[in-house]
């Protein structure tokens, strides 16, 4: 092993040992100097393109970018001085110069880097004023508003689409003063290769990107007298919902949320968990079919709609491997309006469902052709994401954090632990395992813990013994891990039998969706997605009910409507197909 | 307008398979893209689409880098090509003023083409004839100390009627 090679130099008058290589804003960071920074971001490459980290180094001309610019021995660093704040401020203001004055009324709640940068370095007064860029808001899109008028160009975006997620679907187009963040041709999104995720919304430090808004539907829904509205709730968000009433990440508020949701006037608090648990059976049923033929193996998850976009426009060819399952919200939705109704003796075409969702992509997904009700409505009416949630709860008065705790409606609101680590990566793979296990043996498994696919990790591989059958499996979680994965079995490299995917880094948890990070973290935490899954690991840990397949208000729904797991009935209402799409990304 | 071209032809594919064989191949999209503007004048999105596939650069790389140059265009360049010269010294001496009178004829701003596909209008930096300032380029002529008058003759050489105005749609 060779040994780190350190120098000493000195930051505002402060001797530091620092590694070599190491840049001046990662030391400082070490020391507790937090220099101000907009454009950089610890998991993406560096751009070094806002100067907002400038910094100055003795003996040299001009301030240097510290976000880029590696310490060397003898250094002698200034990060504050009268110069640096002038310029920063200058900095700053000239970016607000050029971005529209609509804080009070924009969708980023306040919670705008931009703004909070421009608090901090004390931008008070505005001294400039010249031309406005001008760009009319791009809609087109079910999940992601582009408004390239509020972006600042800092191409977090373009870096997370392409180096996290494998998409590169954005980049900046023309140049100067015509700088334009979008994707090729200036298409819009919706006609572009974007597959929904949401992470650019994520990163975006502004609300350039932003999510398509459904709450006016849902207020709308809830205000109407003929309409029965029910909600279902994602496994993710209970982990991440408190975050945005000022519990610290990690906290889970699931009994919170159900009260909330009561209160909001929703007439049914179902969970999303039970069409997890009902994924399970049916998606373990087709691997064990699959398996017994040895055909369209590996088996790959569909429960991610980010990721079935992404297969239908890079790796159409892994179509027949995708399971056929539609996503536990989609089979929720489509029991609600169909067996549901039958049993309550409601109209389906008067229930209005609503799914709180960690995620973008099931915007996109609740209004694929494939998720529409024959009567041409789609079977969930309206999706939002966990930030809409906490907004709308606050819009309508809900002092969340005093809430007592609720529990879910029966007859849907029941579910394993199995359901509730869906939201974290490994966790689809963990579920399915625990009931692939006792099917193929007949046994009960042993331990439910399968300790191998948990973790943050991009790729997880393990080989699962089932009593002498051998199974590979595979998870990945970011798009461009699961490229890794996916060009490996077409190289016939892996030999896998079942594959994991989810779009989101971490997975649902930190999902296009979830809440902007609090203080001290950031997006694409890899602490942030671990806090919030452990806190999933823990409700599923506290269960009595662990396996999908042992849960009676499924079965009951089986033994009553749906019949044999994968069989005609569940194949008509709980399953679906892909097709491959243009335009074709490039992988 | 001329239509879409469908496909890139034989020898441009060849041209990238061949760029493609040698080391950091998809550093030759700006090459590629040259050949592809000097035989259609013009870069059409189905040819960087296809650009795309054939060199494995997300598209949006290819109208990055392609929209970042002047040079390259995205419109179907006309049948008569008029470029007129922006250098200094034919600036000083009324360019301006020759372009103006150009794109009122014409109707169209540099860079664009007439909706008939028959003329188009481009500025050039300095066509290295200073003596003859201002100077037009019609195609591959050379017309020089051209002054904004000249420029109906100029036209009607190669079959340009001044358009007929609209007729105003009357108000029911």
């Amino acid at each position: 092993m060779t040994a780190v090679e350190t120098i000493n130099l000195e930051i505002d008058g402060i001797h530091v040992h620092a590694e070599k290589g190491r840049t001046i804003m990662e030391v400082a960071d070490s020391m507790g100097i937090r220099i101000p920074r907009l454009c950089f971001h610890p998991q993406l490459s560096t751009l070094g393109a806002c100067r907002v980290c400038i910094v100055e180094v003795e003996g040299m001309r001009n301030p240097v970018a510290s976000c880029a610019y590696p310490v060397s021995a003898g250094m002698k660093i200034k990060t504050s001085s009268p110069t640096l704040r002038r310029l920063r401020r200058d900095i700053v203001e000239l970016l607000l110069d050029n971005h529209p004055r609509e804080c009070q009324t924009c969708e980023r709640d306040g919670n705008c880097e931009l703004q909070n940068l421009a608090y901090s370095l004390g931008v008070r007064e505005r001294l400039f004023a010249g031309e406005r860029k001008k760009f009319k808001i791009e809609k087109s899109s079910r999940a992601v508003i582009r408004d390239a008028e509020r972006c600042i160009l800092c191409g977090r975006c373009v870096r997370v689409c392409e180096e996290v997620q494998g998409v590169c679907n954005l980049d900046v187009q023309k140049r100067g003063f015509g700088s334009v963040v979008s994707p090729a041709h200036g298409e819009k999104m919706a006609e572009s290769v974007c597959i929904h995720c949401g992470q650019c919304i994520n990163v975006c430090p502004t609300a350039a990107l932003i999510e398509h808004s459904d709450t006016e539907a849902v207020l709308n829904a809830l205000d109407d007298p003929d309409l029965h509205v029910i909600v279902q709730t994602a496994p993710s968000i209970r982990a991440a919902v408190g975050e945005g009433f000022g519990f610290p990440p990690g906290t889970p508020t699931t009994g919170k949320m159900v009260t909330a949701l009561r209160l909001m006037g929703f007439s049914k608090v179902f969970d999303t968990n039970i069409g997890a648990d009902l994924t399970i059976i049916e998606e373990s049923e087709e691997f064990l079919s699959r398996l017994k033929k040895n055909e369209k193996l590996p088996l790959i998850t569909s429960c991610s709609p980010g990721w079935i976009s992404f297969m239908e426009r890079f790796y159409p060819e892994m179509i027949p491997n995708a399971s056929t399952c539609k996503s536990p919200m989609s089979m929720l939705s489509t029991l609600v309006k169909t067996c549901y109704a039958e049993k309550k003796k409601l109209d389906p075409e008067k229930i209005f469902v609503v799914a709180i969702m960690p995620c973008t992509a099931k915007k996109y997904e609740a209004n694929r052709p494939e998720h529409m009700a024959p009567w041409g409505k789609p079977y969930t009416d309206a999706v939002l994401t966990t930030r809409e949630f906490i907004w709308l709860a606050k819009c309508l008065g809900v002092n969340y954090r005093e809430l007592p705790d609720g529990e879910f409606d029966a007859p849907l609101g029941m579910s394993s632990g199995a359901g509730d680590i869906f939201g974290a990566t490994g966790g689809v793979m963990e579920a399915a395992l625990r009931t692939a296990y006792e099917k193929v043996t007949g046994d009960t498994c042993p331990n439910l813990n399968f300790l191998e696919v948990r973790g943050v990790a991009g790729v997880k591989e393990a080989t699962i013994d089932l009593k002498g059958t051998e199974i590979n499996v595979a998870v990945a979680n970011g798009l461009h891990n699961a490229k890794t994965v996916l060009n490996g079995i077409l190289r016939g490299e892996k030999k896998l039998h079942i594959v994991e995917v989810m779009a989101c880094p971490g997975g649902c948890v930190a999902g296009g969706g979830q809440p902007y990070p609090p203080e001290g973290m950031y997006v694409l935490d890899p602490n942030l997605a671990r806090m919030r899954a452990k806190a999933l690991y823990a409700i599923d840990a506290n269960k009595q009910l662990r396996k999908s397949h042992d849960n009676p208000e499924i079965m009951r729904w089986y033994a009553e409507y749906l019949g044999e797991p994968n069989g005609h009935r569940t194949h008509e209402l709980l399953h679906t197909s892909y097709t491959a799409k243009l335009p074709r990304g490039v992988r | 307008m001329t239509s879409e071209p469908a496909s890139l032809p034989a020898e441009i594919i060849e041209y990238i398979r061949e760029c493609m064989a040698r080391e950091n191949g998809e550093s030759y999209l700006i090459p590629v893209l040259q050949r592809i503007q000097k035989q259609f004048g013009y870069l059409a999105k189905e040819h960087m689409n296809q650009v795309s596939q054939l060199m494995q650069i997300p598209a949006v790389k290819v109208t990055g880098v392609a929209t970042f140059y002047h040079f390259f265009s995205f419109i179907p360049k006309g049948e008569i090509r008029i470029t007129i010269c922006m250098g200094t010294a034919c600036f000083v001496r009324g360019a301006d003023k020759v372009l103006a009178k150009l794109s009122e004829l014409l109707a169209i701003a540099p860079g664009q083409t007439t909706p008939d596909g028959k003329f188009s209008l481009e500025c050039a930096r300095c066509l290295g004839a200073c003596a003859l300032a201002p100077i037009v380029l019609v195609n591959d002529r050379v017309y020089g100390n051209v002054l904004p008058a000249d420029v109906p003759k100029i036209l009607k050489e190669y079959g340009f009627e001044k358009p007929v105005q609209p007729k105003p749609v009357k108000q029911s």
